[in-house]
């Protein structure tokens, strides 16, 4: 028998956790991907080294496993004299982890901006600031949003990781429920689905915010 | 005895009426070139014949039988259809040889040495024997509808339906391709071309049909219709073409 | 307490990354198998098995996986079916792969050209003569090296059967650094280990892309 009503009474404790993940949510894939912007433009566009330190970067992250990088940043880094709080970890783990992903997939888009575009602009008189903003970033966003975007989702449901350093997201509050309550199965099917709307209404509002961004498509 | 034949065929996309009552005969034998703008529904007549395309009203009978979409009918349609497509289609993980033999083996349940000797008679007939092993890729746009051509050949169909054949082609590989062409008609297998090659269509085709706005506007022999057209849509087409 | 030298940590580091590889082996061969299966259902056209694949797909790709483990370890034994935790993880991996890995193997199918599904009907193939001999020999080429690629996301997935208690390589790390209490070196080895395992299948990946491209 399953006993969805036990979990009534714990419903404030559901809400402030949602509020904790869906605040992360937003500052990490806001941060991770300013990060991925500015790595993917040196990538592409800066010098050797930079590229390089780049290069570096992105293969570390994305081959080594979420946790690991959580662990050893809140575990690893106060051993070495840097002190962070729980939070202070999970957000920077979870923005370095974000900031690989799309600086590969801003690359992407980046590169697929005809060198005729950039000729143009340099004919035009742009300098490499103005050609960057007005010119390339977005038809370049643009082709990559839905990308991106499915990788922000990713990150976020890879944050239920952070509950293992007891922040106070989604994920640790389904622990704390069901120790209390000892309904596991219930209270884990609620978080799940939790997170499910929560992917739903974040590919929502990412639709809807692509609309806006690139609306000089439609508009004519 | 009429090969093809289609009864006030009526076909939509949606809203869109592209086909309006189309009413065409075709006699074993014939070289028929459907000619028209984009957009005229000349493509889209070609795709009904064989059942690539769905339409809403009217009738198509192919050899006496009646053309469906259904999976089962457009097999059996296979066995009395070829066709051949403006971009060839070739399957790109086979070899010439093995893009001719499948349909044969698979399809009609040839032996292999049964099929390979189809396979290299078809090959030859295009011109293109020493391809056998060669893979698509290594070779010209007009080789590549030329193995197609072959491909369509080997299921020994009773009419050979070609869409647009050589518009994806460079202008100096057209010719080859014509050349095939030429020589099927002459041998008496019955084409239906959609085509802008208006030289060929009056050639060696046998009767042209116009097609304006969803419907046939003008048809007849070739060598008069193209001469001397009757139609202001058709002159004015003419004049657009040559 | 017991002195631990940088052999005793490598050693107990290698010998937990064995079972990495083993839950990897494991999920991976799991995950394509109902991948496969997947597939085929969504290429019947028939509605309502692509609604299930579509459903399955959103379920679990919508959310996180260290949540399809808990219901798979805590949840099942609640429910009275008595569950490991190798085979938790297992099965949740199963799915998380499976998920990932059909939509990946569709994206590979739609690149096809329309021209090989029409040239085939054309020439008289049955639907699966033509999956068998034309679709799937040409996919297959195209998938390659984006499931190598997903390898990598399985292998870094294994990391989270250590929260349900599954003596892996995360796992260890973390109980050595409980025993000894030097997580900078605990987790340093411990993402080097992962990066070994994962970087050559992140660069196999890539020239078999390359590979690909060139060929075509």
């Amino acid at each position: 028998m399953l006993y969805f009503s036990d979990l009534l009474q714990y419903s404030d404790v559901f809400l402030s956790a949602l509020k904790t993940t869906v605040e992360l949510t937003v500052l990490t894939t806001i941060l991770g991907v300013v990060l991925g912007t500015v790595c993917a433009t040196v990538r592409q566009y800066g010098n050797r080294a930079g590229q390089r330190v780049v290069s570096v970067y992105v293969e570390l992250i994305r081959n080594t496993p979420f946790i690991v990088q959580l662990f050893f940043i809140f575990f690893g880094l106060p051993a070495i004299g840097m002190m962070l709080s729980p939070w202070e970890a999970s957000m920077i783990a979870l923005t370095i982890n974000l900031g690989a992903y799309s600086t590969e997939i801003i690359r992407a888009g980046l590169a697929s901006i005809s060198k005729g575009q950039i000729e143009a602009a340099k004919v035009l008189g742009l300098n490499f600031r103005q050609t960057l903003t007005r010119v390339i970033f977005i038809p370049a966003f643009e082709k990559i949003y839905p990308a991106l975007t499915s990788q922000c989702i990713i990150v976020m449901l890879g944050s239920a990781v952070i509950s293992q350093i007891s922040v106070q997201d989604l994920t640790y509050a389904a622990n704390l429920v069901q120790s209390r309550n000892f309904r596991a199965f219930e209270s884990y099917l609620v978080t799940a689905l939790l997170y499910l709307g929560l992917s739903i209404l974040l590919r929502f509002a990412f639709n809807a915010l692509g609309k806006r961004l690139f609306a000089y498509r439609t508009s004519n | 005895m009429s090969l093809v034949n289609l009864h006030q065929v009526h076909k939509y996309y949606g809203d869109h009426h592209v086909l309006k009552g189309i009413d065409l005969d075709i006699k074993a034998g014939e070289v028929v070139s459907i000619i028209g703008k984009s957009g005229s529904g000349k493509s889209t007549l070609l795709r009904c014949i064989n059942g690539l395309e769905q339409y809403q009203e009217g009738g198509i009978t192919v050899d006496g039988k009646e053309v469906t979409t259904e999976d089962i009918q457009v097999r059996r349609l296979a066995l009395s259809v070829g066709m051949i497509f403006q971009n060839f289609n070739l399957f790109p993980h086979m070899t010439v040889g093995e893009n001719v033999m499948l349909a044969p083996t698979i399809v009609l349940k040839k032996s292999k040495a049964e099929a390979e000797a189809t396979a290299r008679a078809m090959l030859e007939k295009v011109g293109l024997a020493e391809k056998f092993d060669s893979f698509p890729e290594k070779l010209s746009g007009g080789q590549q509808q030329r193995v197609a051509i072959a491909r369509a050949l080997a299921m020994s169909p009773k009419v050979l339906l070609c869409d647009e054949i050589t518009s994806a082609l460079d202008p100096e590989l057209v010719g080859e391709v014509l050349k095939v062409l030429e020589q099927l008609a002459k041998e008496g297998i019955t084409l239906v071309l959609v085509t802008h090659e208006m030289n060929f269509a009056r050639d060696v085709g046998s009767r042209v049909v116009f097609m304006h706005q969803g419907k046939v506007w003008e048809q007849g022999d070739s060598k008069t219709i193209l001469s001397n057209p009757q139609t202001d849509e058709l002159k004015q087409f003419m004049g657009a073409v040559l | 307490m017991i002195e631990f030298s940088n052999y005793d940590i490598l050693r107990n580091l290698l010998f937990a990354t064995q079972w990495t590889i083993l839950l990897s082996l494991a999920a991976f061969i799991g995950g394509t198998t109902v991948a496969l299966t997947l597939t085929a259902m969504r290429l019947t056209r028939n509605p309502a098995m692509q609604r299930i694949v579509k459903v399955y797909v959103e379920l679990f790709q919508g959310t996180p996986l260290l949540m399809q483990m808990f219901l798979c370890f805590f949840g099942l034994s609640m429910l009275g079916y008595e569950i490991s935790a190798w085979g938790a993880a297992i099965l949740s991996l199963t799915f998380f792969t499976s998920a990932f890995l059909v939509e990946i193997w569709r994206g590979c199918i739609d690149t096809l050209p329309k021209g090989q599904w029409e040239a085939s009907r054309c020439l008289g193939l049955s639907f699966l003569q033509t999956l068998r001999h034309i679709i799937l020999p040409q996919a297959i080429r195209v998938a390659t090296a984006p499931t190598v690629g997903f390898s990598v996301q399985v292998i870094k997935g294994t990391a989270l059967a250590s929260v349900i208690g599954f003596v892996e390589l995360t796992k260890v790390g973390t109980m050595l650094n409980n025993a000894t209490f030097e997580p900078f070196k605990i987790f340093t080895l411990v993402a080097l280990i992962y990066f070994m395992l994962c970087y050559p299948l992140s660069l196999y990946s890539k020239h078999l892309e390359k590979k690909f491209n060139v060929s075509r």
